[in-house]
């Protein structure tokens, strides 16, 4: 679209669209260098020895690499009291979001797959109920939710975090398979019932198949929610069964000692690796669930 | 039996989500709801006497502060986030050799949970160290830059990290809208010699107002719902500068132990929240059913 409209008609290179190209190259890396700094800033900081931090500057290469700071962030540093790193909470997180993603991709799949291909009355008004879970702040929900943990006696617990991971997730994974299961043909399901098959094998043998990219998509938005969660994380654990992003702000806001500021970014990088690795991996699937979370259809 | 299994397992697979959500999205509601009208403190009671709660939240100082910079934050990151993302897209959209890499660039950072993202610009804000003692110590001594810790201008420093953080993500949702522009229509109006800013003002971006809207929607829900961004960048602080509605309702809920208040600041989180969803909500599925 670029290459028009900006040539008069005529010969020779044209200067002017030259430089105009330049520019557009030069704000795109200015733009990419916003964006990376902080990043670099982190890992920079996370290698370079307190005393270099404290006499050089924010952006400059550390002049003697040492990994002393990821030691200690993932195996000394201090969460108020306890100086364990971040480690136990890491697995604590991985603990989480396995069995909180698999169900709720689960139960979002059988749900969707519902909405989609046997609508019955009134499954289009429980859809949109659940939708319009996906939309309330969490707030609303957090005092109860305590109560409610503590009466199934899972107030503090593991279990307890994927339990409300698993049903607020919920709606949000509906909508995605539905909105992948509408758009495949009911005559489809309507051929496979005239031949004898009822709605679980319907399921297993059809649709499941068709499913790998969504599944994919739901999987990377339900992880990237859930590791990176910290308002369920901070409300409902108690000390041993944090997620790391409690563990993170911990590190970073404990007031005791020396603020050890390369432990600090040490620690945050630890916190964004698997998240960043799955948008590394598989950046496709991570843009098309955010879209599909906001333009729905 | 077995006859009417067959025919109602696709109820019987919807039935527990559908409890679930009752309960613990609708009954949930209704509880806050109720315990907002209460006098509840540490413990909850449920007698109902009034708008008290709501009296008491509305004559908070800290409340006031909390209320008004959800529109402050929320106004600027929404506007500079679009604005950002608008810009970005289109100067992606010019045939642009490294456009994987640089979108990669652009919209890692949705990746990273708020935590991270708070620490990382906790580091690089800080006067002592960061930003402000680099530029000083390239000579000019005089250089401030010390919003994190100016009650007057820390507000801002959310603002910038929040915009770090989901303009790439405005800029993925405008990228792909403008590429589902017609390229037919686009293509004749260069043929009539339409200069091609005037290609974008007049036919592509208008004909973008849906995105434009999922955009708004998706960028309010951010800002009202905006927790760790705050506690991991400047705790709410100094004082309670920065505090937002989330973070006056969590420091109610579990550490001032008063859930009056925390069940009324998050009613009126959620109102916030409906006056701006309901109405998208009801026209989509509408425009859907139709």
């Amino acid at each position: 679209m670029a290459d028009t409209s900006f040539t008069p008609a005529g010969s020779g290179i044209n200067w002017g669209k030259i430089a105009l190209r330049w520019m557009l190259y030069v704000m795109l890396g200015l733009f990419a260098l916003f964006y990376l700094m902080p990043l670099f800033v982190m890992v920079t900081t996370s290698i370079k020895s307190l005393e270099e931090i404290r006499t050089g500057d924010l952006i400059s290469l550390p002049r003697e690499v040492t990994f002393d700071a990821w030691r200690t962030a993932w195996s000394g540093a201090c969460t108020g009291i306890q100086c364990e790193g971040v480690r136990p909470y890491f697995w604590n997180s991985v603990l989480i979001a396995i069995p909180g993603v698999a169900l709720s991709t689960l139960i979002g799949a059988m749900n969707g797959y519902v909405v989609a291909q046997w609508r019955f009355r009134g499954a289009n008004l429980i859809f949109s109920l659940m939708l319009f879970g996906c939309f309330i702040p969490f707030q609303v929900v957090l005092l109860p939710m305590a109560r409610v943990l503590g009466i199934m006696g899972m107030a503090g617990t593991i279990p307890g975090l994927i339990f409300v991971h698993v049903i607020y997730g919920l709606g949000f994974t509906t909508l995605f398979f539905r909105n992948y299961y509408v758009s495949i043909s009911p005559e489809l399901t309507k051929a496979a019932k005239v031949d004898g098959a009822g709605f679980f094998r319907i399921f297993w043998s059809i649709f499941l198949p068709l499913s790998l990219p969504i599944i994919v998509v739901t999987v990377i938005w339900q992880f990237t929610q859930i590791w990176n969660d910290f308002l369920f994380g901070v409300s409902f654990s108690q000390a041993g069964t944090q997620p790391v992003t409690v563990a993170l702000n911990n590190i970073v806001n404990s007031t005791t000692g020396v603020k050890e500021y390369n432990v600090d970014m040490a620690a945050a990088i630890i916190a964004a690796l698997p998240t960043l690795l799955v948008y590394v991996i598989a950046g496709k699937y991570f843009v098309r669930g955010l879209t599909a979370g906001s333009v729905k259809g | 039996m077995f006859k009417w299994l067959e025919e109602n397992t696709p109820k019987l697979v919807l039935a527990p989500s559908f409890i679930a959500v009752l309960i613990f999205v609708y009954g949930f509601i209704a509880w806050t709801a109720w315990v907002s009208l209460t006098r509840s403190r540490l413990l909850p009671k449920y007698d109902i006497v009034g708008t008290i709660q709501y009296e008491r939240l509305f004559s908070s100082p800290r409340w006031d502060t909390a209320f008004s910079n959800l529109f402050v934050f929320g106004f600027l990151f929404i506007v500079i986030a679009m604005i950002l993302g608008l810009i970005l897209a289109i100067l992606l959209d010019q045939n642009i050799r490294t456009e994987g890499a640089l979108r990669t660039i652009y919209l890692y950072p949705m990746a990273l949970s708020m935590i991270v993202t708070g620490t990382a610009w906790k580091w690089i804000l800080n006067p002592g160290l960061g930003l402000e003692a680099m530029v000083r110590g390239w000579g000019f001594e005089d250089f401030t830059f010390d919003w994190l810790v100016n009650p007057d201008m820390a507000i801002y420093t959310i603002v910038l990290a929040a915009i770090w953080q989901s303009s790439g993500f405005v800029m993925a949702l405008f990228l792909a809208g403008l590429r589902s522009v017609d390229e037919e229509v686009i293509k004749a109006a260069q043929v009539d010699g339409i200069p091609t800013w005037r290609v974008y003002t007049a036919i592509i971006i208008p004909s973008m107002a849906p995105i434009f809207l999922s955009a708004f929607i998706v960028l309010s829900h951010l800002a009202i719902k905006s927790f760790d961004l705050v506690i991991a960048l400047t705790g709410g602080g100094p004082g309670y500068a920065t505090d937002l509605p989330a973070t006056y309702m969590y420091a109610m809920a579990f550490s001032r132990g008063d859930i009056g208040q925390a069940a009324s600041s998050a009613m009126v989180m959620m109102l916030v929240v409906f006056t701006i969803v309901v109405p998208y909500l009801y026209s989509e599925l509408r425009s859907k059913d139709g």
